[in-house]
């Protein structure tokens, strides 16, 4: 499989200044950071608040530009001024704030404008936001105020909006963060459907342990660095360490970690319901 | 409750004006502002009346729309009409201690009220049977020859369109800091002018500051999806003339011709 994305010792550091411009303070946000992303895959990024979990992702659309290190998206070095449209165009993102990323005053103009900025013709723009609207179940909206909806269903046209453009990989900043249960469980649904039916790599950001569980692999970030790395079966068996990373474990994980410390025969990592039951009876 | 709010004054129906394309009716607006200032005889504003009475039947938006528009101005309306009536010199025909009527105050000032109220008229025609999209959409492409002389016409567009975008969202926003600043203390209800505008800087400055994260925000995902300004830019609504919008544009040119050949030719 190819590796649609690669950073190589990223750096980022935010630099402080005072009125004059001089230099106040650096703190360091990401700090050495290599990984690969194959084609296909599904990546979960986690980390505490401060972790440089958010910096990491704005390099992958090259909104940051690394201080030391190269990023490079499907090949291409993301600090190369001439890449910037097609690293953009490769690598979708999806922001935190539903309200403040829907540009149009209706749901299909929306999810058009990123087609309209890539100068596709009018007549595939309509068939690309069919498409994605269908692919994140939101057609039967497309006449629609983005005001009209609930978070969870701007955060899906938000999605679709990405999709439209054909992205090959789509990083989500914490997609879910201001949302209730229920929309949370619908982007995320959204989220694992792209992944398994459409094939696009997602790299899912978050703090919320539950969403990880269906990824391939886990990064967990701490400090700016990777703290664990790994399936999530083997993440969530390191509870003590997790712990130690202000992160919780998913509460059937915990449960069932804490019945092994107690002496029932149960294997490590253990993550979803059906699972435990399975393994009690 | 907000959300629901419409924009401009849009009225939802379906007719032959809501159909013409966008730049068709700005032009014609602005024909029809312009010709009302090139009549100078009660025939020409017959005319005037009688273009307006067709194109309001044409677009089957109630007439009661087109007065709602017009009660904004009826202080404007009262004073011109006043002043004019009372204080043009000329022929007097009735006065009483400083105040007296000419002949022609009476003639000004009907028109003056009668070129106000339809210029108001007119422009509401517009802005009922075009939604502030597909406004923004024919200013952008109407005025693409500003280009030109660098006035940047595809911007402006966007920032109308982001505005009209945001104002909902701002609106609530709003709602829900007045009730935070309620909730506190603050006192919005006050009759004292004075302490009314003291109470809306708490209001004010959490509304700019989270405007500019918003804008922030928005910047930021609008650069996400590949936004580069207007070049190269698709359309996926595209404007295109049809066959309607030629006979809108006849329509026009008739009227203007009209209006320019009563204006020079008839002299009561």
């Amino acid at each position: 499989m190819k590796d649609i994305l690669t950073t190589e010792n990223l750096t980022f550091d935010y630099i402080r200044r005072d009125d004059e411009g001089n230099v106040e303070g650096i703190t360091t946000a990401v700090d050495n950071v290599s990984l690969d992303v194959k084609e296909g895959e599904f990546i979960a990024i986690l980390g505490a608040n401060g972790s440089g979990k958010s910096t990491l992702a704005k390099h992958i659309n090259a909104i940051l530009y690394p201080t030391e290190g190269t990023v490079y998206v499907d090949g291409k070095d993301t600090s190369d001024d001439k890449n910037l449209w097609d690293v953009r165009q490769s690598a979708g993102m999806v922001f935190q704030n539903p309200d403040n990323q829907i540009i149009g005053q209706i749901v299909e103009e929306d999810v058009g404008f990123g087609p309209e900025n890539l100068g596709v013709p009018t007549k595939e723009i309509w068939e690309r936001v069919e498409e994605s609207l269908k692919a994140v179940h939101m057609y039967e909206y497309r006449k629609k105020s983005p005001n009209r909806l609930s978070g969870g269903q701007k955060q899906r046209v938000s999605i679709a909006g990405v999709l439209a453009m054909h992205p090959k990989c789509i990083v989500l900043d914490e997609p879910t963060a201001m949302l209730d249960p229920s929309g949370r469980k619908e982007v995320i649904r959204a989220i694992r459907a792209l992944n398994d039916v459409e094939k696009i790599t997602v790299i899912l950001i978050t703090h919320y342990m539950e969403e990880t569980i269906y990824a391939d692999r886990i990064f967990v970030m701490d400090k700016g660095r990777i703290a664990m790395e790994g399936t999530p079966k083997e993440v969530f068996s390191k509870v003590e360490k997790l712990k130690r990373l202000r992160l919780d474990v998913p509460q059937v994980t915990l449960l069932a970690h804490e019945l092994k410390k107690a002496g029932l025969p149960l294997s490590d990592g253990i993550l979803t319901t059906e699972e435990l039951i399975c393994q009690l009876s | 409750m907000i959300r629901d709010i419409t924009l401009g004054q849009y009225y939802s129906t379906e007719s032959v004006i809501h159909r013409l394309d966008p730049r068709v009716k700005l032009v014609g607006t602005l024909c029809y502002i312009i010709s009302l200032f090139l009549i100078k005889n009660p025939i020409g504003y017959l005319v005037a009346a009688i273009f307006l009475a067709m194109v309001i039947w044409l677009s089957r938006v109630p007439v009661k729309f087109m007065i709602r528009g017009l009660k904004a101005i009826v202080l404007l309306l009262l004073i011109a009409g006043f002043f004019n009536l009372f204080f043009t010199p000329g022929e007097p025909l009735w006065s009483w201690k400083a105040l007296t009527i000419t002949k022609e105050g009476i003639v000004t000032a009907t028109t003056m009220v009668l070129r106000l109220m339809f210029l108001i008229m007119g422009s509401s025609v517009m802005t009922l049977t075009t939604t502030p999209n597909n406004l923004t959409d024919g200013m952008e492409k109407g005025l693409g020859f500003l280009k030109l002389i660098k006035v940047p016409v595809h911007e402006i567009a966007m920032m109308m369109s982001i505005a009209l975008r945001f104002i909902p969202i701002l609106l609530e926003e709003t709602d829900k800091i007045m009730k935070a600043q309620i909730a506190r203390g603050a006192d919005f209800e006050s009759k004292n002018l004075i302490k009314k505008a003291k109470a809306l800087v708490p209001l004010l400055v959490p509304l700019f500051v989270s405007a500019f994260r918003r804008a922030n925000d928005l910047a930021l995902a609008m650069e996400a999806r590949c936004y580069r300004g207007g070049e190269g830019r698709t359309k996926m609504k595209p404007l295109i003339y049809k066959k309607r919008d030629a006979a809108g544009y006849l329509v026009i040119l008739l009227y203007l011709v009209v209006c320019i050949y009563i204006g020079r030719v008839i002299k009561l």
